[in-house]
């Protein structure tokens, strides 16, 4: 029988040659946003018309952590905190390939962030897309360094003191060339920043609002992942180019949505290159990679 | 470090750690000698593994054995732990760099067969997959979970204990293959002293002073600490009277030496806490008790 002959619609994935369709279904909760991150991701890759030959993910540990798993590329699943550092180090020996690190708000901004604003002072040649969800979903919703103040978690059960960072501030005040945020509702917008993002040269952040209606939403009585689309839809206020001081994300309270930063600045590689060819001149021969 | 060690015994990353050792626990002694992270070596990281570590005791050693190190860590693809103490570490020696070409090069078993047939772990005949690198067009997933051929997360007993066995087997098989061992007048020897590292060196004029006084000593000294060479341990255990172990730590090589001497052979611990090398006085008293 041939395939017109057929009645039953050939079913694919719109995505399938990006993703990796033997380790679907997901792990991934209903209404989580991390698929809506994964779509904008791939759709950015096909956008930039990339090879999928000359991109790569490094993820670190956590929901988050998963996607290097589903993303037909080569991909990297580390360690808690340590995907900036292992993502360097590809970057540095193939300084060609595009290197992009997705993880979670717990894994880049709490166990690693230290890396997180050493590369961005150094700008490092990569993209972050940071997932937050504003809570460690993956092993039971604890406080995070991005959970806002008074919302609950399960280790601040009477709501939680700590004053959160504002991920955009600090990706700012350390040297990021390329600041933006948005939530999972925001798709198109979010598939033009992390193009952007991945287009720039030096370290690029793209934070996604993301809901977590298993653990935070749950804990904090907040509805369903769809109640949280709803809350962005009514919350979120585009402000390109706003102050990154301002933008400290408040519970319940509106959350400024927009690309913050976009300027330029030598990359690590670049001033490198730059420095030692004034120092050693035409004996300097630049670094392009240690990979023929 | 120890987190990121698992990674790469998972991940089977050629890596060369180097560990100067300084006496502890923590901050301890900083720029005075110790061996005492022989055993942290070998079991830091959580979980079962087999790993290479080596020993050396002077600036031209830390050069060969660097090579040997790499050359290790290629060939297995396994972390390889060069553990140097503060005396090595801040020894000032002549040392013969050889002509680049006179240097030998185990580079790692790089994969350029067909793309579709390419599985990351599937082991060669040697235990050890082949390699490709992020770029090369292979679009591989590698993970720290326990993992099937073709690097994708298997949570489950039966891939546990394949995976497992094969990255142990794949070094512990090979120990005898591994192991360096300098022996010196161990045939015959009533007593033989055990000793890697600066501890090798200083055992030197002990076991010089009772052979004038006419001790048949011999001395082993180990290059290669991890794995244990346990043939050649449980051998000699079975042709000496003593075993006399010299190590700058409470006892902690020695402990292997015992287990494998199984009675065999008396085993005596020359113990330091760290700080300074032993008094070649112990040593030479601790070879006179050794002897029948």
């Amino acid at each position: 029988m041939t395939k017109e002959a057929t009645l039953e619609p050939e079913l694919s994935h719109p995505m399938e040659e990006l993703l990796r369709m033997d380790r679907i279904p997901h792990i991934w909760c209903p209404t989580c946003g991390l698929g809506t991150v994964v779509t904008a991701f791939a759709s950015a890759i096909q956008k930039l018309e990339i090879g999928l030959d000359d991109i790569a993910v490094v993820s670190g540990i956590g929901c988050t952590g998963r996607v290097a798993g589903y993303v037909k590329i080569d991909s990297f699943h580390t360690t808690h905190g340590r995907a900036i550092p292992f993502a360097t180090g590809l970057h540095l020996a193939n300084p060609k390939l595009k290197t992009v690190v997705i993880s979670g708000d717990g894994d880049l901004i709490s166990i690693g962030g230290n890396h997180f604003i050493h590369a961005a002072r150094r700008n490092i040649d990569l993209t972050v897309i940071c997932v937050n969800n504003f809570i460690y979903a993956m092993t039971g919703g604890q406080v995070a360094p991005t959970t806002p103040l008074t919302a609950n978690a399960s280790t601040m059960p009477y709501g939680n003191f700590e004053q959160p960072f504002s991920i955009p501030y600090l990706a700012d005040s350390c040297g990021a060339v390329y600041v933006a945020r948005w939530s999972a509702l925001h798709v198109r917008r979010l598939v033009t920043a992390i193009a952007e993002a991945i287009a720039k040269p030096g370290f690029s952040v793209v934070e996604v609002i993301s809901p977590c209606s298993t653990l935070y939403s749950r804990r904090n009585r907040l509805g369903t992942g769809l109640d949280l689309m709803r809350f962005y839809h009514d919350n979120c206020e585009i402000k390109h180019g706003a102050d990154t001081r301002e933008l400290e994300i408040k519970f319940q309270e509106k959350i400024t949505v927009g690309k913050f930063i976009d300027r330029d600045r030598p990359t690590f590689v670049q001033s490198m290159n730059n420095w030692y060819g004034k120092v050693f001149g035409d004996e300097y021969e630049p670094y392009e990679g240690a990979v023929e | 470090m120890m987190e990121n060690l698992g990674l790469g015994i998972m991940m089977e990353v050629p890596t060369v750690i180097i560990n100067v050792q300084r006496g502890g626990p923590s901050t301890g002694l900083p720029t005075l000698p110790a061996q005492a992270d022989i055993m942290q070596a070998r079991w830091g990281s959580h979980g079962d593994y087999e790993l290479i570590a080596v020993a050396p005791s002077s600036p031209q050693e830390s050069f060969d054995y660097m090579i040997m190190a790499f050359n290790l860590s290629e060939k297995y693809r396994v972390p390889t732990l060069v553990m140097m103490d503060e005396c090595v570490g801040h020894m000032t020696e002549k040392i013969v760099i050889p002509e680049p070409e006179e240097i030998e090069i185990t580079p790692r078993k790089l994969y350029d067969g067909p793309k579709d047939e390419y599985l990351p772990y599937r082991p060669d005949e040697d235990m050890v997959p082949w390699m490709v690198r992020a770029g090369d067009g292979y679009r591989f997933h590698t993970t720290g979970l326990t993992h099937d051929e073709r690097g994708y997360p298997a949570m489950n007993a039966e891939c546990q204990h394949e995976l497992v066995t094969r990255l142990m087997d794949k070094i512990r098989t090979k120990a005898d293959e591994i192991a360096v061992l300098e022996e010196d007048e161990v045939d015959g020897a009533d007593v033989v002293v055990i000793s890697y590292g600066i501890s090798s060196r200083v055992a030197i004029p002990a076991v010089e002073r009772a052979r004038a006084e006419g001790v048949k000593v011999g001395s082993l000294r180990m290059v290669t600490v991890w794995p244990f060479p346990e043939n050649r341990m449980r051998e000699l255990a079975k042709e000496v009277g003593a075993l006399v172990v010299v190590e700058l730590n409470m006892g902690q090589m020695y402990y292997e030496v015992e287990r494998v001497a199984a009675g065999n052979a008396k085993t005596i611990l020359v113990p330091h806490a760290g700080g300074w090398v032993h008094d070649s006085e112990d040593i030479y008293q601790a070879i006179k008790g050794g002897a029948r």
